[in-house]
């Protein structure tokens, strides 16, 4: 354990210092990816008004702190994809990681974790920009920025162990690309990333609740942003923990069945 | 070779792949859509010999011809579809932590390091990887620096150094946790000749400071001159010879390559074989026991500008060995 916390900590190190190195490249990419809520936010925001103010109970500013927190939400919760996989597999660099006394996939949560750091300090003067545009209404209380604090961390994990999943169908075939579009396109549909679940009809917000897509995105911005009772908050983290535990669980099993797959045909 | 002795011990090791083939065409293509045809490839063939503790051996034959597939069977890569094998006591496919603490594979044409950083900040990575106590890592990187004079290079972004520099900076980081066992493929592929001369004395140098046990392929006749008493020679998945390196060199090698620079048009079949003539630049290849006749002709009689004399690279003395039908010896 001791060993494991080091090497957590210093991974995190070499991968900020990494991440450092291109931080006007980092920030490009990050102004790039706000067009994607942005036009989600006006789009909303015009049907809100058209609709007398508001819309499923969102008025212009609700959607503004929706989706101002979305791109933080967002922000965190990339992490090493299924096209990543593709690339360790061909270029031969799952070989090396295989060569270390240790799980690959504590380099990948402590390198993508230690990112994440240098993002949020990115997010802040964009957040502070949309924020002077669009005027969201948010006044979270101290229990929810701590819930949310936790949440981000949760839902990060949950995505991070269903992208390695996913990513790992590349040990039996090497082309996968229209698997992880379809899974792309669920996860748009049932996380709240496109809009929020609530104005989605009845159904697909039952089925959403007992899928995983939700809990690693929409989750942590209903805290931050929603009306939640304590209890319900503590809940959904638990529900939260839960996916991970899963999520972990089948992640460790498909990695057993997939290097067994990997030997046997080559690195 | 006693049991104990042997720190690799291989015995009708086998891997065999099943690769999809189809003809070329669409309706190959589409044919091969509902029945898949696999053909069967094997890539070792119940190889067995064995690598006592300190020995550096080198492991030797033209693409294709098994070792690296041995090489990734040897150090858990790849599970072998027949026979056994074992390192240290461990079978390698297990891949428990404490085998892979001991051993390392080094490939030529990967690596390890992270590209926008210093060197030095990977090597701490590898510390933590390994769980190599502070003192012991201090100590064997500032050893490996200074044995590979890489003291200037180490604070610059690993993106910025040249091939021959990353690879010494591979090597570092490959052997920081100090393995028992090396297993290197092809570690010097692409550089230049100083370059491969200082990667082979820090191998050397490792090997004689640590005891440590190296399974090496090469494509260069010189790494295996300079390292290996030892060879163990691979074609087709079958061992064609293990033995002594001046045995191989004997059995193999009985032609040297001469490069020869002189006027355009100067015909010098009769000198020996012409390999190739780009402009005024003629390769011949002659029987070893006469280069140094042929040399002294060449000089004496043309107008020589330029002349080099070298081993042939081993693949092609392998291959021609093959090409001329040599009954292979019985796999030891």
């Amino acid at each position: 354990m001791k060993n494991l916390l080091d090497f957590y900590r210093t991974n995190m190190k070499t991968s900020f210092l990494g991440t450092l190195q291109y931080p006007v490249a980092q920030y490009f990419y990050m102004i790039g990816m706000m067009a994607e809520p942005v036009i989600y936010l006006v789009v909303w925001s015009t049907v809100a008004r058209a609709q007398g103010g508001s819309v499923g109970g969102y008025t212009p500013g609700a959607f503004a702190a929706y989706y101002i927190v979305w791109t933080l939400v967002r922000n965190i919760n990339i992490v090493f994809t299924p096209y990543g996989w593709e690339w360790l597999i061909r270029q031969g660099q799952l070989a090396a990681l295989l060569m270390r006394p240790l799980h690959p996939i504590h380099q990948f949560i402590s390198g993508f974790a230690a990112e994440k750091f240098f993002v949020i300090a990115l997010w802040l003067p964009l957040a502070a920009f949309l924020s002077f545009v669009f005027k969201p209404e948010l006044h979270p209380s101290l229990l929810q920025m701590a819930v949310f604090a936790v949440a981000i961390w949760g839902a990060y994990l949950i995505r991070t162990m269903l992208l390695w999943i996913l990513g790992m169908i590349g040990f039996w075939t090497t082309r996968v690309s229209a698997i992880f579009e379809l899974y792309f396109a669920l996860e748009l549909l049932l996380s709240g990333r496109l809009v929020p679940l609530a104005l989605m009809p009845m159904w697909v917000q039952q089925t959403a609740a007992y899928l995983p897509f939700k809990w690693a995105f929409q989750f942590p911005i209903e805290v931050l942003v929603g009306q939640m009772p304590p209890g319900q908050l503590f809940a959904g983290l638990g529900i939260q923990l839960l996916w991970i535990v899963v999520s972990t669980a089948l992640m460790q099993v498909v990695w057993r069945m997939g290097i067994r797959q990997f030997t046997a045909v080559g690195g | 070779m006693t049991e104990q002795a042997s720190v690799i011990h291989v015995a009708n090791l086998s891997k065999t792949y099943f690769v999809p083939e189809r003809e070329a065409g669409l309706g190959a293509a589409i044919k091969s859509l509902f029945k898949r045809k696999l053909k069967e490839v094997k890539a070792v063939e119940k190889i067995s010999f064995e690598v006592r503790a300190g020995e550096v051996v080198g492991f030797l034959g033209p693409n294709g011809a098994g070792k690296t597939t041995t090489l990734k069977m040897l150090s858990g890569l790849l599970y072998p579809t027949g026979g056994a094998g074992t390192v240290l006591g461990f079978t390698p496919s297990k891949r428990e932590k404490d085998f892979l603490r001991q051993i390392t594979l080094v490939m030529g044409n990967r690596n390890q390091l992270q590209w926008d950083i210093p060197a030095l900040d990977s090597f701490e990575l590898f510390r933590a990887i390994y769980g190599i106590p502070q003192a012991q890592f201090k100590q064997t990187r500032d050893e490996f620096i200074e044995l590979l004079e890489l003291k200037d290079l180490v604070k610059k972004p690993v993106r910025n150094l040249s091939l021959g520099e990353r690879m010494k900076m591979e090597i570092v980081g490959a052997l920081l946790h100090r393995p028992k066992v090396l297993f290197l493929d092809e570690p010097t592929i692409g550089l230049d000749v100083t370059m491969q001369k200082r990667i082979r004395t820090f191998i050397a140098e490792y090997n004689r400071r640590y005891g440590a046990t190296v399974l090496l392929t090469s494509h260069y006749m010189a790494d295996v001159e300079a390292l290996c008493k030892r060879v163990v020679v691979i074609h087709h998945g079958q061992i064609l010879h293990d033995g002594d390196l001046s045995g191989l060199v004997e059995k193999f090698s009985a032609h040297k390559t001469l490069g020869v620079t002189v006027d355009d048009g100067v015909d010098l079949s009769g000198y020996g074989e012409v390999m190739s003539k780009e402009g005024s630049r003629v390769i011949l290849r002659v029987l070893k026991a006469e280069t140094s006749r042929v040399a002294a002709r060449l000089l004496a009689e043309q107008a020589v500008s330029d002349l080099t004399i070298e081993d042939a690279p081993i693949e092609d003395v392998i291959e021609r060995v093959f090409a001329s039908g040599a009954p292979p010896e019985p796999a030891l």
